[in-house]
Parts: structure tokens; sequence; C-alpha cells
């Protein structure tokens, strides 16, 4: 396997707080990588980071063997790069379909697909994003960001303020998504949803990397350590 | 029958207020930039118009094939390079931005068109008219400018709500970082906006000049109509916007019917009393943000 995204030794702040520190990531192409952390451990600012809407302070982002870390977020969707943001972002005054079509940038693209995948969104095509329940909302943000067929998703805390049911409906066609050849970057609060939708899985600690490992010969007591820092 | 008159002459001249406060209104919708310069802005259209009728054998009405494109590639360049480098920089600094153009373009046209009042010539246009009864009568020109306005608000509406780049503009005006994901380059999306925003107001700004009378120093008191205008339509709305116009003239000629010296006044009044009652604008939904 090759490695598909490289991120390597990024330092991220905020004015004066520093949110990463130093951080390696690796994702190979076609595997599903979940970063865990608690709240402020700097998830977000990871995928932010590498999606481009934050500038690193010091290190290096490689896609695809290409040095992105200069590029700006509206030059690295068309690589094939893209997000899902936290708290969804959906655009209010679009309705759903157009938040999919959008997804594509200027260019045009059916959403056939994201149809498929979601079929209760079928229904709720014409209606404002604004008016949508918020397990609707995460799968339209999902859907927009599988419109650019990307080669990779970022997915941020799919499952913040979801009922569990619906966290498992959204989880469940993660599957069809990596099947497609898209490799996916996911980060949790949720250890066991994470656990059991990554192949490897990387535990963040205020800032740093505490854990990294294969999802599934991880041991509880590691991650605990990893996650709380004790 | 003369207030019937006063009425339709109101609605004749609400549409080229409506024109001309489309800019100001989309201008603010995607980008949340008041335009300070907006008044002056259709003023120096005005003279653009002028000055190619003088050196060239122009008709005033085939000057706006030369005019509009130029604004509009003046809007696109002053976004890109000015108006830009200021949104980063807090709420203050675009409007201190288009108050400084504002003053530069009245002292700029000041320096080469002289104090002077100008008009551009329609020829018999300007009084031709269709007398409906006695005391009713519309003029060519006005139903022209109210055709033109509705023409151009019917078009920017389709293009926002049919094309990719249209829906592109609503969302950057949603969420201008988010967008940014989709591969979609809001400073792009910006320029746009304010080269179409310049072309509406090119286009107003050059049928004032055939109207009545304008100057170098007239911008600002337009631009109070055209905040009129966006205020009592409500803002971010391009129906609201033809709306204000409409409200915001009939009130000046209801008001001019009274007695002349009241026509800016009643109009000024409205817009108080839509702000009191009715801030959210006439065509808005009080739950609307």
């Amino acid at each position: 396997m090759t490695a598909l995204l490289t991120v390597e030794d990024l330092d991220v702040r905020y004015g004066d707080a520093q949110a990463l520190f130093g951080v390696d990531v690796t994702v190979e192409a076609g595997e599903t990588l979940a970063v865990i952390g608690a709240n402020g451990a700097g998830k977000s600012t990871l995928l932010k980071t590498i999606a481009g809407l934050l500038r690193p302070g010091r290190g290096r982002i490689r896609f695809d063997g290409r040095d992105i870390t200069g590029l700006p977020a509206h030059r690295r969707a068309p690589l094939g790069i893209a997000l899902v943001p936290e708290g969804r972002r959906l655009f209010p005054s679009l309705t759903v379909e157009e938040n999919l079509l959008i997804g594509a940038g200027l260019a045009k693209a059916r959403p056939d697909r994201i149809y498929e995948l979601f079929p209760h969104l079928v229904a709720l095509r014409r209606r404002g994003a604004g008016l949508l329940s918020g397990g609707e909302q995460q799968a339209v943000a999902i859907g927009r960001a599988l419109m650019s067929d990307p080669r990779l998703l970022l997915l941020d805390e799919v499952s913040l303020g979801l009922a569990p049911i619906v966290v498992k409906q959204l989880y469940a066609v993660l599957p069809a998504i990596t099947a497609a050849g898209t490799t996916v970057l996911l980060v949790e609060q949720d250890v066991n949803q994470a656990l059991a939708a990554a192949d490897r899985v990387q535990c963040l600690l205020e800032g740093r990397v505490a854990l990294e490992a294969a999802a599934g010969d991880v041991s509880r007591a590691a991650v605990t350590r990893a996650y709380f820092g004790v | 029958m003369t207030w019937v008159n006063a009425v339709v002459q109101g609605i004749l001249l609400g549409g080229l207020y409506a024109l001309f406060a489309t800019g100001l209104s989309l201008m603010f919708g995607v980008m949340r930039i008041v335009n300070l310069a907006h008044g002056d802005l259709s003023v120096l259209a005005a003279f653009l118009a002028f000055a190619l009728i003088d050196a060239l054998p122009l008709n005033a009405f085939a000057t706006l094939v030369l005019v509009v494109p130029a604004m509009a590639a003046l809007g696109w360049l002053l976004q890109r390079f000015v108006l830009q480098r200021s949104l980063g920089a807090g709420q203050l600094a675009p409007l201190l931005v288009t108050f400084g153009l504002s003053v530069v373009l009245q002292n700029v046209l000041l320096e080469v068109f002289s104090p002077d009042s100008r008009a551009l010539d329609i020829g018999g246009l300007g009084t031709a008219g269709l007398r409906l009864s006695g005391s009713v009568s519309v003029g060519w020109f006005g139903v022209l400018c109210l055709g033109i306005a509705i023409a151009v608000l019917v078009g920017l509406q389709l293009f926002l709500a049919r094309t990719a780049f249209g829906r592109a503009m609503r969302a950057t005006s949603d969420d201008q970082e988010t967008v940014q994901l989709m591969g979609i380059d809001h400073r792009r999306v910006y320029a746009t906006a304010t080269a179409i925003a310049f072309a509406t107001l090119a286009v107003a700004g050059v049928l004032f000049g055939m109207r009545t009378t304008f100057d170098p120093s007239i911008g600002p008191a337009r631009l109070i109509f055209a905040f009129e205008a966006v205020i009592i339509g409500g803002l971010g709305s391009l129906w609201g916007t033809l709306a204000g116009g409409v409200v915001l003239g009939v009130a000046q000629t209801v008001g001019a019917q009274i007695s002349p010296a009241y026509s800016i006044l009643a109009g000024h009044l409205v817009f108080l009393a839509v702000l009191v009652l009715r801030p959210q604008g006439i065509l808005r939904p009080a739950a609307a943000r």
C-alpha cells in the first residue's frame, strides 16, 4: 500500500494558543483511519488544516506524493480532498438538492449516487436545508462531500449531537463509501464507534499523538490511557 | 385623478430607484459590504456616458454598451484588489474604504468635469408619453425605466436561482468558509458579485442622468434613496428591493402632490415609518433573520 496522505511534524496555532504539536499522520490509500481524542485534543484542527482552512505554523502535508502545504482550500478540493465539517455547515438558503449539487463546485454532477446511499433524501430534495433534522443534515453533509467523488473523505464528528440509532444508520453507509475506493480519515469522540468503523486508530492528547494502533488489536486500557492521559 | 397620476408617476420612478438599489442590496447580501460610494459610482457612470457622447457620435442609450462593461470591470478590480484586502480587517474596514472611495470620486469628478450640472440628452423621449385620461399620463421614458428595472431583476433572480454560479453566490453569502471546501474560490464569487452590482448601478446611473441633471456632488443624496429602497423592501431580497423602490417613488410623488417641497421629506417619513413598524422590511416575514 502507498500513502495517500502524509502529515509530518504539524504545528498549528490559533493566535497565542497552540492546538497541534508536531503531529504525524499517515493514511494509506484505501484504508479508514480514525483519530480519536477528548474535546480540545486538536482533532478538528487537524482535519481543517488538511482541508486547507487553517495554515500550519510548521510541518508538511503531502497528498498523493504532492506537497499541498501552501495550497488554499478551494484548490485542494479538486485534487480529491473533501471535508464534512464539524456541525455540518449546510447552506441554509439552498435546498437539499442544491446543497448536494454544490458539492461538485461549479462542475456539473448528478446526485444519483447520493440518493442511492441515502434514499430518504429523495423525498426531501426540494426542502430548505435549514428545515432538516440533525441526522438528515448530516446525511446531506456527507452526500455533499461525496459529490466531488473524493479520493480522501475527511469526516469530522459525524455523531455529534445525534441519537445513537441515527449515528448507527450514518455509519452503516461507510462500507459502501470505502468499497468505492474512497480513503477515509474520520475524527470521533465516540471511541467505540471509531474502533468499529476504522482499520487503524490514532489518539490525540492535548495536540500530540498519544497512541497509534490497528483498530482490531488495541486494548481498552491503552485507549483509556491515551485518551485521558492517565 | 391628480392623485392617481401621482401614484402612477411614483411607480414609474420607483422602478429606477429599485434598479439603482439592486447593486447595493447585492453587495450587502453576498459580502456584507455596505458600499458608501454607491451613489458616486452611479454619478461616475453618468459622467462616463456624458464624456462618450461628447467624444463620439453616440446616442445616449448606446453609451450603455460601453459604460456598463467598463463599470463592471471596475467593480471586479475594485473588489479583487481593494475591498477583498479590507474584508479580513474587521467590519469597519470595508465601510471606511468605500467612504474614502466616495470622497475621492467626488473630487476627481469635480476636477475633471467642473461643478456644472449636466444632463444626458435623449431628445423627445424625455417628454413623450401616453395620455390615459384627463390628468393621468405615462411618460415613455418612465415606462422604459420600469421595464429595464424589472428585466434586470428577473434576469438576476433567474441567474441566482438556476445557474451553478448563482448557486455558488447564494452559498457564499451563507458561509464563505465552507464554500471553499467545495472547490469554489470565494474571492472570485465576490468579484463577480461586485461586477454585477456595478453593472446594474451603471445602468441606473445613466438612466438617472437622462431623467434629471447631475453634478459631481450629488452621489451621497442618491445613496440615501438606494438605502431607503433596500431597507423598505427588506435587506437581501431582490423583490423586496423592487417593492421598496416603488414605495419610495410613490411616497415622493404623492408628497410632491401635496406640496413640491414635501417630495423628499415624504420619502424619508415612509422610510422611518417602515423602520419603526416593520424593521425587517415590507416583504419579509417577521421570523426571517
